[in-house]
């Protein structure tokens, strides 16, 4: 049974059987308490689950350049807030055209992958020039130009600290509204399964390979008479394509977009959600932005709760702040579990035949150039 | 001949990459050892291997202490001197500098620079970066003679110096010899000719020979093995 | 020709603020291959301390500031440090990991911040002569700014001191152009990595204090953004030059200054200024070529 478990077919059978099973949720009346903020059927614990799908849809693409290519980028948040703010920004320019709502939002999400597209090449061809820390830091200015050039409504475009909201009137009726929230759901959930096979055909290509063989020896691969130069900017592209597809749910699923998620901190909370999941996993990206995600939104709660309310300050000003409970949890996962949650489930099965390719993420190696 | 550090089963690994597999000799207690071999045979790796300097596994034993899993700077002060490949002088820092940073016990012999390369010490205020080859290895080796060591790692000492140079430094390098054991990477059989008495030949990452030098230089192993036939290596 | 000197002096004193946190960053990439993201917690919390300290010992009065001064100066080093210590040390030579936990500790530290003193700025008082002008050739320029440009000198000047006179400060010009043949001089260079995040922190510490002056508030997010300028200042002035440092750190603000005053687009300029860098010159201004 096992080793049908880790065969191709067995591994495509869980994975349907898990999209399906996600698939029915909002048919489902399952209510874990403390986990959802209510039965699986209701729109509050649907949106909490779809904007988790979003995130790890977010962290999947992140994987890309983080965890298979061994680039450390801190403006991927930038990619994100270009598809969410894409969408809302040309909505509102093409309202007044005077085509029919539905060209309208397809044009607008086609208009807006291809900005990501430009946007993403242009920055990763600059980006790319140089390695290591100088590359994380090339692609940390650039993001924090975009969020600067956001904040202050540049163009009147970006509305500032206000943000942009989506124009409901161009988009289609069924995913507007709360009664229409299972239908957001199953877009994000469609969204996450498409970035994650995207992620999987780039992975499994032959560019998959030579960018990962790049990331452990770079001049091997030059010497087979392959530039990483040109392999890397395609995986930082795509990545930025997939980024801004999570944008695009994001947006219609929040119906707003604001500065927040073009900042630094919201690219370093990605880093934090795919080391927290495991470096080098695609299921690592995934489990740990929805853990991630579910955790954030618990601990809000918990800190307003009362019996924390009570405690000594020492104890309750800690505890009432997610990002810091979050912050240290990251801080212990890559000093004592450097695989991350996927790397210890990983070590649990081991002992019982279980997958054999949970070597050591190669990308938590020296990246000093 | 008892031993002063024996490897068993050393393997070395750099950026992910095998670079030395499954490596065991012994360093003899006296004289100069010669760790032979080709060019990126993994003799560089080998010893920065024993110095903790690269990822390792297998056992290092040091005069009864193993030192496989310390850091390097304890490795060294268990008393063994490094001189690297490219001599690795501090070319931002002077002259004197660079050898104050080396003294690492209460009573560093200073006089030995004088005795063995005078033109350092008119030179200890010159930025060491701007030194010629030859000079710069005169500071690598007067930063591990100055010491109190008990062993000596010389890699490729000679390389990229000029004839004159040679001599001085194999001048200074027999007189560390009479004083304590020796690994010596070298590339110039000559000097290792004049130099060693016994041979370790790494190929593919492993020892393929060991045995005692002149027997070697004069056979046709050395052609097998490095490349080279002793009639050309003088030139 | 007033406003020219104006935006000169006053590129100058925030160039001095940015000095004051890219120091230590740039000196502890130099030698620890660790790019710090802790730096701006350190200076953040220094200032909240600070102020603490400060306004108890006389609200917006010379002591009180000088005393705030100290307070973030010692209370930088010794953060640092024991970040170090506790963090940092354990994942030695490990970078990217090391690069990691300085990432969770800046996040949640920050958190921790806006749980103690709120998220929003505080308003702070300094003494009165800060707050005023001095009429330089027609321009009248902020005298927090000199306080900023004396503050940033004695600390060049005290470090490059301990760097050419200690025996420490030689393990550590040493380590930054070699660290691997430091060890092999039998050199515990960890030792020295804790003195560097100390000296970092304490000048990140003392510009916390300094940056609650200039911009007039105390906030959990001073250390951040001031952070993301600092990395550009260290990345162009070239990772682990001190002097690269000082002089992209002047550059920098003074380039953000007049791109901001004549056409409203500092950041830009910055951002811009880095491409050209990278681009030209991928090392920075005065990096070395490391092997």
């Amino acid at each position: 049974m096992r080793s049908f478990l880790s065969s191709r077919w067995g591994k495509l059978a869980i994975g349907v059987v898990l999209v399906g099973f996600a698939a029915m949720l909002p048919l489902l009346n399952i209510h874990i308490p403390g986990v959802l903020p209510g039965p699986t059927y209701t729109p509050g614990a649907l949106s909490v689950l779809a904007y988790a799908m979003l995130i790890a849809a977010l962290a999947l693409s992140y994987h890309l350049i983080f965890g298979v290519a061994g680039m450390l980028s801190f403006g991927h948040a930038m990619f994100f807030a270009a598809g969410a703010y894409g969408l809302g920004i040309l909505l509102n320019l093409l309202a007044p055209s005077g085509m029919p709502p539905e060209a309208v939002f397809l044009v607008a999400i086609v208009l807006t992958l291809v900005v990501a597209l430009v946007l993403g090449n242009l920055v990763g061809a600059l980006a790319l020039r140089v390695t290591g820390i100088s590359f994380a830091m090339v692609t940390l200015a650039f993001a924090q130009a975009a969020n600067v050039m956001i904040r202050r409504n540049t163009g009147d475009l970006t509305g500032g600290e206000e943000g942009v909201r989506l124009e409901a009137s161009l988009v289609p009726e069924a995913l507007v509204g709360v009664v229409n929230t299972r239908n957001l759901y199953w877009l994000a959930l469609g969204i996450l399964v498409l970035v994650y096979l995207a992620c999987v055909w780039i992975e499994r290509s032959r560019l998959g390979h030579v960018v990962a063989a790049a990331r452990e020896n770079e001049l091997r691969v030059t010497v087979l008479g392959l530039r990483p130069y040109t392999v890397r900017l395609f995986v930082f592209g795509a990545a930025a394509v997939l980024a801004a597809v999570a944008g695009i749910g994001f947006m219609l699923l929040q119906s707003s977009a604001t500065p927040r998620i073009s900042t630094a901190d919201f690219t370093l909370t990605l880093l934090v959600i795919v080391v927290l999941g495991g470096v080098g996993y695609r299921w690592g990206a995934i489990v740990g932005g929805i853990v991630y995600t579910i955790l954030d939104q618990r601990l809000a709660e918990l800190a307003s709760s009362s019996w924390i309310a009570e405690l000594p300050p020492v104890l309750h000003i800690p505890l009432s702040e997610p990002l810091f409970i979050l912050g240290m949890l990251f801080v212990l996962v890559v000093m004592f579990a450097p695989g991350g949650i996927v790397g210890i489930s990983h070590r649990l099965t081991k002992g019982r035949g279980g997958k054999k390719d949970a070597a050591e993420p190669a990308v938590l190696q020296d990246l000093e150039a | 001949m008892s031993a002063i550090l024996t490897a068993r089963g050393l393997s070395a690994r750099i950026a992910g990459q095998q670079v030395v597999e499954d490596v065991s000799f012994d360093v003899a207690a006296q004289g100069v050892t010669a760790l032979l071999g080709r060019n990126g045979v993994g003799k560089s790796s080998t010893i920065k291997a024993l110095l903790g300097l690269t990822e390792r596994t297998g056992e290092v034993t040091f005069d009864g202490t193993r030192i496989d899993r310390m850091l390097t700077h304890r490795i060294v002060r268990q008393g063994i001197a490094y001189v690297p490949e490219d001599r690795e002088v501090f070319s931002q820092l002077t002259v004197e500098e660079n050898l104050r940073l080396a003294e690492r016990d209460g009573a560093p012999n200073r006089a030995i620079i004088g005795e063995l390369f005078p033109e350092l010490l008119e030179r200890a205020r010159q930025q060491a970066g701007t030194l010629s080859g030859g000079q710069q290895q005169m500071v690598s080796l007067s930063r591990a003679l100055m010491n109190e060591n008990r062993l000596l790692l010389v890699d490729e000492p000679t390389k990229g110096l000029a004839p004159l140079i040679v001599g001085t430094v194999t001048k200074a390098l027999q007189a560390a010899a009479e004083r304590m054991p020796m690994l010596l990477v070298e590339q110039n059989l000559q000097v290792v000719r004049d130099l060693a008495h016994t041979v370790i030949v790494l190929s593919g990452g492993r020892v393929v020979h060991t045995g005692p030098a002149a027997e070697f230089l004069d056979s046709e192993l050395v052609h097998r093995h490095l490349g080279v036939s002793t009639d050309t290596e003088a030139a | 020709m007033s406003t020219v000197l104006l935006l000169l002096i006053t590129g100058v004193g925030l160039g001095a603020l940015y000095f004051l946190v890219a120091s230590g960053l740039s000196l502890i990439y130099g030698l620890m291959g660790v790019l710090n993201f802790a730096h701006g917690s350190f200076l953040t919390l220094s200032g909240f301390l600070g102020w603490e300290v400060g306004r108890r010992v006389g609200d917006g009065t010379w002591l009180g500031l000088v005393v705030g001064m100290l307070v973030g100066l010692v209370a930088g080093a010794l953060v640092a440090a024991i970040t170090e210590l506790v963090f940092i040390r354990r994942l030695y030579n490990r970078h990217i990991e090391q690069v990691l936990v300085t990432v969770g500790l800046g996040l949640a530290s920050v958190a921790l911040f806006e749980g103690i003193w709120g998220s929003d700025p505080i308003q702070i008082s300094v003494p009165g002569w800060l707050r005023e002008t001095t009429e330089i050739l027609g321009s009248h320029i902020p005298n927090d700014r000199w306080l900023l440009i004396g503050a940033a000198v004695v600390v060049l000047a005290l470090i490059v001191l301990f760097l050419q006179r200690t025996s420490y400060g030689l393990v550590i010009r040493a380590g930054v152009e070699n660290r691997t043949m430091v060890t092999a001089l039998g050199i515990d260079v960890r030792r020295a990595f804790t003195i560097v995040f100390a000296i970092g922190g304490a000048a990140a510490g003392l510009g916390g204090v300094l940056a609650s002056v200039y911009f007039g508030t105390v906030s959990a997010h001073q250390g951040t953004s001031l952070l993301i300028y600092a990395f550009i200042v260290t990345v162009i002035g070239g990772l682990g030059s001190l002097s690269g440092a000082a002089i992209a750190s002047v550059l920098v603000a003074v380039i953000q200054q007049f791109a901001n005053y004549y056409w409203g687009i500092g950041d830009l300029a910055i951002v811009l200024a880095l491409a050209v860098v990278v681009l030209v010159r991928p090392t920075g201004l005065m990096g070395k070529v490391k092997h």
